[in-house]
């Protein structure tokens, strides 16, 4: 049974999901969701791999279609949008994809030039250059400018996919796994970044992850996702102050390696 | 309960009925992809840079290999053909066979053959690779068109570079032909021009162009095709490149069975 930990639910959610169902063949990985983020938090979906955590934010940018339910991010029905209202909502979002998505064949500068300069209609170079410089400067990367993702560690990726998404100036963003893969140290980095990027750029954010020093250095608020559904939400103490063999043993597989 | 269900034989026709059925999806994927190619084409904005870049890419990279092929086609359908000709005494006759055989249906089709195997394969593994590893859905959620941008410019790239490639090996492949003409004949370069192109007719080159348009085409979409629509996983990209490949070539001897005899009907009118 879903047990939802008090939380304020007053004002207007940017992104509200209700009912959300998706699945693949007999697989039934979301049993429906209904979810509320404000503006300005950074909220953690936790979960197992193959919960269905990615599955989640691919469906709020439109890259998968739900099978029922609603979402709707910053006012704009997701399921309902033409081309043209997804193109402008998908301007507002930031998207980290969990293996960065660099696109190899370019620079890291033509990388974070792709969809500023189609997007922005800014063709003049020193503009353009002003903002990649910026965008790599936040994330303390502006040396890379001109090497190919290949040449870069798994945690400058991460970082380059960041200022990939913070060119574009988002209002949310919508993290797949920042830290998978990446070694203790490079993962608090990455965990500072994204609070850094919440401050200084007012975003909202949204991260899905199976870390949970990932989820407790940058989560508002928690929702833990098990077989299709949150079924328990608040703050990170909050969350695993629990019985729940469910909840408890996530708690404690993160720490001890048992036989 | 019905005795032969499960039996081979059923499993058998189970297969067949969803080969065929896959069969007729993919030609609807094909065709809403064909669809969808023409109406992004004529859409702003334009990929230019891209398509440049493309155009360079198939272009100037597949010089080399065409060179060579051509060439050694040229000089060793030339050798090969002399000993027949020299039988009915008729070798004078050689620089308009050789180049005849060569405008009509050498350079188009071993042109193609060799973009499949290079360009189409390379196509269908990049986009499948991008696929796999989200390039593709990283371009889509930062509200660009991966289709136009993929897709479209080196689909037109392609069918751009094929005629000027073809008139390129055929030139090459003339070359090698007069070569071997020359060593044997010592005919000189003005006889073997005038004697070899008294032969060509608009019609062959038309014919010629119009085959390579279709090919670079054909190449192009079977490429993309494939590698846009990769399963996940690395398999896929191995896949997408295999099949690019085979598929486009088959279409390519099928377009050259059906244009030849659509060329002849006008020929012969």
């Amino acid at each position: 049974m879903k047990e939802v930990l008090p939380y304020n639910k007053d004002g207007g959610c940017i992104i509200s999901i209700s009912g959300l169902k998706k699945s693949f063949g007999d697989m039934v990985v979301l049993n429906g969701i209904d979810l509320c983020v404000k503006k300005g938090e950074n909220v953690v979906v936790l979960g197992r791999s193959g919960s269905g955590k990615s599955v989640l934010i691919k469906l709020m940018v439109g890259l998968l279609k739900q099978d029922a339910g609603s979402i709707s991010i910053l006012g704009q029905a997701v399921e309902t949008a033409n081309q043209k209202e997804m193109n402008a909502l998908r301007l507002k979002i930031g998207f980290l994809f969990q293996g960065s998505a660099l696109y190899d064949s370019m620079t890291v500068r033509e990388n974070l030039a792709f969809s500023f300069v189609r997007n922005r209609k800014i063709h003049k170079r020193t503009l353009v250059d002003k903002a990649i410089a910026e965008a790599l400067d936040d994330v303390g990367l502006i040396q890379t400018m001109d090497q190919m993702p290949a040449a870069l560690s798994g945690g400058q990726k991460k970082r380059i996919g960041i200022a990939r998404m913070l060119i574009l100036r988002p209002e949310i963003i919508l993290y797949d796994e920042p830290t998978a893969g990446l070694d203790p140290i490079t993962s608090v980095e990455i965990n500072n970044l994204i609070n850094k990027v919440k401050k200084q750029y007012d975003t909202t954010s949204l991260i899905i992850t199976h870390d949970l020093s990932c989820a407790k250095f940058t989560g508002d608020r928690i929702l833990m996702l098990n077989e299709g559904k949150f079924i328990r939400e608040g703050g990170f103490d909050q969350v695993f102050d629990t019985s729940d063999p469910r909840i408890r043993d996530f708690y404690n597989y993160n720490f001890i390696q048992t036989t | 309960m019905n005795s032969n269900a499960g039996t081979p034989g059923n499993k058998e026709k189970s297969n067949i009925t969803k080969s065929i059925r896959d069969f007729f999806i993919d030609m609807y994927l094909v065709a809403r992809f064909i669809k969808r190619i023409f109406r992004e084409s004529f859409r702003i904005p334009f990929e230019f840079n891209e398509i440049i870049r493309q155009c360079y890419t198939i272009g100037v990279n597949s010089l080399p290999i065409i060179s060579l092929t051509s060439f050694i086609i040229g000089f060793v359908f030339t050798k090969q053909s002399r000993p027949s000709l020299v039988e009915f005494g008729a070798t004078s006759w050689l620089p308009s066979l050789v180049s005849i055989a060569i405008v009509r249906a050498l350079a188009p089709l071993i042109t193609a053959l060799i973009l499949a195997g290079k360009v189409g394969s390379n196509m269908g593994a990049e986009l499948a690779s991008m696929r796999v590893t989200e390039q593709i859905d990283a371009m889509e959620v930062s509200s660009t068109n991966p289709f136009k941008f993929l897709v479209v410019t080196r689909v037109i790239a392609i069918t751009l570079m094929l005629p000027l490639l073809v008139s390129y090996s055929a030139i090459i492949a003339l070359a090698g032909g007069y070569l071997n003409i020359h060593h044997v004949e010592l005919t000189s370069y003005k006889t073997f021009l005038q004697n070899g192109f008294s032969q060509i007719t608009f019609l062959d080159l038309t014919s010629s162009f119009t085959k390579s348009i279709f090919y670079g085409f054909t190449i192009g979409v079977t490429g993309c095709f494939k590698g846009y629509h990769a399963d996940m996983g690395t398999v896929g990209v191995g896949k997408a490149a295999n099949s690019a490949v085979v598929i486009s070539m088959f279409l390519i001897f099928l377009e050259e069975l059906i244009i030849v005899q659509v060329i002849n009907y006008f020929r012969f009118l």
